[in-house]
């Protein structure tokens, strides 16, 4: 890992100092275990702040967003794919950007360590470290390991896009991608009745605090108004009613449909650890049978629901 | 101090009585490992295993939405148009288990709701309803609490009525008020435990060393506002934040809130939501101008607001009560503890302004 | 315990399109419970949340001057939700108001000074309600000035009004607009600040400037004044921030510890150079 570390610091105060760009964004250590807090760097001596690990899980792609300045942004697989989006929409020039490519190894879930921690020994965590494969956690006298594969983050296990898709210069060796997706989870909804997945979503909504951190974290969602927010005409309500609730969460998905990446970052920063990927995915899902499609792999493609192509299947329409 | 000692065997027999005169509150586990203040049904218990909620219990005082009037829009009707008040519930209830920072936090905030000029009458309302039995803290809820350091610590008592204070095998309760005393007495609790209180002040000893971060405020009310406002470690500091408002939604002491009307064909009501400094619709003029319309300013408002301008204007304390809260929530890592610290240790110079 | 955000209910009695582009409209109110009027006792300067049953409400000052009895009256730009449906309201609808609110210009200081007004668009509302109550208290004022420009001779509000006091000998009225092709316009062609340097009496202790006016117009005026002399404790300025309680309760209004609406909405320049700019 630190070897990763040591070449994106490199990279930084090299671009930093030839004045090729005016900042560099990253990571930087947080003051909690397993938190890395998104930051930017404008000068060659301040590049030893950052830092890559495997709590890296937030999309920086969103922090270029509209940005004017050349930056340099540090870009793992599904990163990069949200900065081909953003090319692609305009949110962002190419020739202003400068992407450092990680190879990345997938995110650790730090919700799912927690909770085992909490779980098996009533304790935060104090800890993480890795080791040939091994996750060891330190959560109060307790300590646990477990291989690192089983701690991923979801999305992170059934990504196929680890090695960034677009790069000016790559950290790390490339990694084995795996070939498909399954989309097991997402069958599993789809294979319920329509009462079974009504009370399926109710339940799982039943907590959400309307906060929209999955829709801000995404870097997918830059209206300048988002719909919630719209007044005139006003299409949802603002308080808890549970129906303005599942229209945002509904909707939110549906504006990413052939957009979305799997990145995590919604379910990630989501405080009540709501799964909100399971919409998303299903549209993830849908776009790659009905057309073939994954975004974000081509500055050369626009994405599968903003073009038309006569032989597109159209039998949900008719 | 007047402390009353409740054996363990005797306590959910003592609370069955008091449901006779209160509605009782208290945290339930809600999900694989969070907790939440909900009502107590018949039967239910306050889980008192757990560390805290992860929401903090304001919404029982200043639920996330709430029905302030009703309203009529048919033109037939006599009342049309009118807005006309919906009953508040006064009936005496109870919080079983709340912890010492989060009463506190409510006086905090009643200095906003509850003033000499106006006050705020669902909140006044809903606070003076409750008689809060609080729950000391025996060790830190987690690494992220800097309560001791923010006017609160795991034994205070300030905003509460009763504080247990959990000994293994019994709980002894700590009278506060009047009020406090009067729960007890519904509930039967009644052996004085007069040799407690240095058994309290040697576990309070022993929880207070477990509290294992801090934060400096000492300088912060000396500070100039306008220099700090101007400090430049603003950028820096609001970078990583998506104005989520996660922060302030579980802060509690954070109250701001949003008026709308609600219509449904022609009933409706006007409710209240909470609202957020860290949306930028909170501040939105009609006309687009947006006196707070970066992040930058919207992550300075709720330091400053909570860190300075309180101080400004109460003289007195932090905003803040040191919960950890919207440290372990935030999905960036933006921590309090470390802009707290920046803010009070500033020196404003001229090399400093870019 | 009194609601503070129960609006009380109000008629509209009439309304008034003041702007040639019809974006402005006096609403003239009665309430519909006479009692409710003197609990409604305000003082210029205060503003009330004009409540739109099933629509919200709108935080506007009150152009009425407490002189003036039987009625409140509010004059409203057509901006958003709220303001652009009652814009569509008729004589004779039910709607609420919620109020008075805010602290109102700080009349037991002005008691016997000289005052001078000067306002800028449609910023004139609170200037009118002050204007009235000063002529129907005209002893305890000294000389009263009024500087009020708009960017047409039909972008001015209350025209009947502003003939009418340039007709006074006891108040020095000076109308002035951006520009005008009226070759019968007789008044003053300029900028505010323009006029202000020319008209506005030198600074001295008993003379007080109450502005009012759009960004801009302040940016532009403040330096006049300042070079009349003016102290800034003798610079009075009214606030607009978003606002929805209009009591300090809901947060948003806040510049620095003070909130626009309970604390404000007037400040002097003073105040206002201690405090963050976020207005």
């Amino acid at each position: 890992m630190s070897a990763k570390i040591d070449a994106i610091r490199q990279i930084a105060r090299r671009l930093l100092s030839e004045g090729k760009v005016d900042m560099v964004i990253g990571f930087q250590k947080g003051t909690l275990p397993m938190m890395n807090e998104p930051c930017f760097v404008r000068k060659a001596e301040e590049a030893d702040r950052l830092v890559w690990d495997s709590h890296c899980g937030i999309n920086l792609a969103n922090y270029v967003t509209d940005r004017k300045e050349r930056i340099a942004v540090v870009a793992k697989g599904c990163d990069s794919r949200n900065l081909v989006n953003h090319v692609i929409e305009n949110k962002i020039k190419r020739e202003k950007l400068h992407i450092i490519g990680v190879c990345c190894d997938g995110m650790l879930d730090k919700r799912l360590i927690a909770q085992r921690s909490q779980t098996e020994a009533q304790a935060e965590v104090d800890a993480v470290e890795e080791k040939d494969g091994v996750v060891s956690v330190k959560a109060g006298a307790l300590l646990w390991q477990a291989p690192r594969a089983e701690l991923l983050q979801d999305n992170c296990k059934r990504c196929r896009h680890r090695n960034p898709v677009l790069y000016d210069e790559l950290v790390g060796e490339p990694v084995a991608e795996k070939p498909e997706d399954d989309y097991e989870d997402v069958k599993r909804i789809e294979a319920m009745s329509p009462d079974e997945k009504w009370a399926h979503f109710e339940d799982m909504l039943s907590t959400c605090i309307r906060c929209y951190a999955c829709r801000n974290a995404c870097p997918l969602c830059y209206c300048p108004t988002c719909f919630v927010d719209e007044s005139r005409p006003q299409w949802v309500g603002k308080s808890q009613d549970p129906i303005d609730i599942r229209t945002f969460h509904f909707l939110r998905a549906y504006h990413c449909a052939g957009r979305c990446t799997d990145c995590g970052s919604c379910e990630r920063a989501c405080p009540m650890g709501i799964p909100v990927r399971q919409f998303t995915r299903k549209l993830n899902k849908d776009c790659e049978e009905l057309y073939g499609w994954q975004a974000g792999l081509s500055l050369d493609q626009r994405p599968a629901l903003d073009t038309y192509n006569p032989n597109d299947p159209n039998d949900f329409i008719r | 101090m007047k402390v009353i000692r409740i054996s363990k065997t005797e306590w959910q027999g003592g609370l069955d009585k008091a449901r006779t005169g209160y509605g009782l509150y208290g945290p339930v586990k809600e999900g694989q490992d969070d907790h939440a203040f909900r009502p107590l049904a018949p039967g239910e218990f306050p889980d008192m295993s757990y560390k805290n909620s992860k929401m903090s219990p304001k919404e029982l005082v200043h639920p996330q939405s709430e029905p302030m009037f009703q309203y009529n829009l048919n033109p037939a009707d006599p009342d049309h148009d009118i807005m006309r008040e919906i009953a508040k519930d006064a009936t005496a209830k109870a919080v079983i288990g709340i912890r010492p920072c989060d009463a506190d936090a409510f006086l905090l905030v009643k200095r906003n709701f509850d003033t000499p000029i106006y006050r705020d009458p669902y909140w006044v309302t809903a606070f003076e309803s409750f008689t809060k039995i609080g729950f000391a803290c025996n060790q830190a809820c987690s690494a992220t609490a800097f309560c001791t350091s923010a006017g609160s610590g795991p034994f205070h008592d300030a905003g509460l009525d009763v504080l247990l204070v959990d000994t293994g095998e019994s709980y002894l309760a700590k009278v506060v008020t009047d009020k406090g005393q009067h729960f007890l007495d519904v509930c039967g609790f009644s052996a004085p435990a007069a040799d407690a209180a240095s058994q309290i002040e040697s576990l309070q000893k022993k929880a207070e060393s477990t509290i294992a971060s801090s934060v400096n405020t000492d300088k912060l009310k000396d500070q100039v506002t306008t220099e700090l406002y101007d400090a430049p470690f603003w950028e820096e500091i609001s970078f990583a934040c998506i104005n989520c408002g996660t922060c302030t939604f579980s802060c509690p002491t954070c109250w701001c809130f949003d008026i709308q009307d609600e219509t449904k064909g022609k009933q409706g009501v006007r409710m209240r939501n909470w609202d957020s400094c860290m949306y930028p619709l909170f501040t939105l003029h009609g006309s687009g101008h947006n006196p707070r319309g970066t992040k930058v300013h919207r992550v300075r408002q709720r330091f400053m607001h909570k860190l300075k301008y309180y101080v400004d204007k109460y003289q007195d304390g932090i905003q803040c009560v040191g919960c950890g809260r919207c440290i372990r929530l935030c999905p960036v890592n933006i921590d309090i503890r470390k802009v707290c610290n920046m803010m009070n240790g500033y020196t404003a110079c001229s090399c400093a302004v870019s | 315990m009194q609601n503070p955000y129960l609006p009380y209910p109000v008629k509209i009695d009439d309304i008034v399109v003041e702007t040639e582009d019809k974006n402005l409209k006096t609403f003239t109110f009665v309430f519909l419970n006479p009692a409710d009027e003197e609990r409604f006792a305000y003082r210029s300067g205060q503003f009330a949340e004009l409540s739109v049953t099933g629509k919200g409400e709108i935080p506007i000052g009150i152009a009425s001057s407490p002189s003036e009895k039987g009625f409140v009256k509010f004059t409203v730009n057509k901006v958003g939700l709220v303001s652009s449906y009652l814009h569509n309201m008729q004589k004779g609808d039910i709607m609420g108001i919620r109020g008075p609110l805010g602290n109102s210009y700080p009349w037991d200081v002005l008691k016997g000074k000289n005052v001078v007004i000067i306002g800028g668009g449609f910023a004139f509302t609170t200037l009118r309600s002050s204007i009235v109550y000063m002529l129907a208290n005209r002893q305890d004022f000294g000389k009263i000035t009024v500087i009020y420009g708009a960017r047409t001779p039909g972008m001015l509000l209350y025209r009947d009004e502003l003939m009418a006091w340039e007709k006074r000998d006891d108040i020095d009225m000076h109308i002035t607009v951006d520009g005008t092709n009226d070759p019968n316009w007789k008044y003053n062609v300029g900028f505010v600040p323009t006029i202000t340097e020319k008209k506005a009496p030198q600074a001295d202790d008993d003379t007080y400037a109450i502005i009012c006016g759009p960004p801009i117009m302040i940016k532009f005026t403040q330096p006049v004044l300042d070079k009349a002399g003016y102290a800034h404790d003798h610079i009075i300025m009214s606030l607009e921030n978003r606002m929805k309680c209009g009591i300090g309760m809901c947060g948003r209004c806040n510049v620095g510890k003070d909130f626009v609406c309970k604390d404000g909405p007037v400040f002097t320049l003073a105040q206002l150079n201690t405090m963050p700019k976020e207005y």
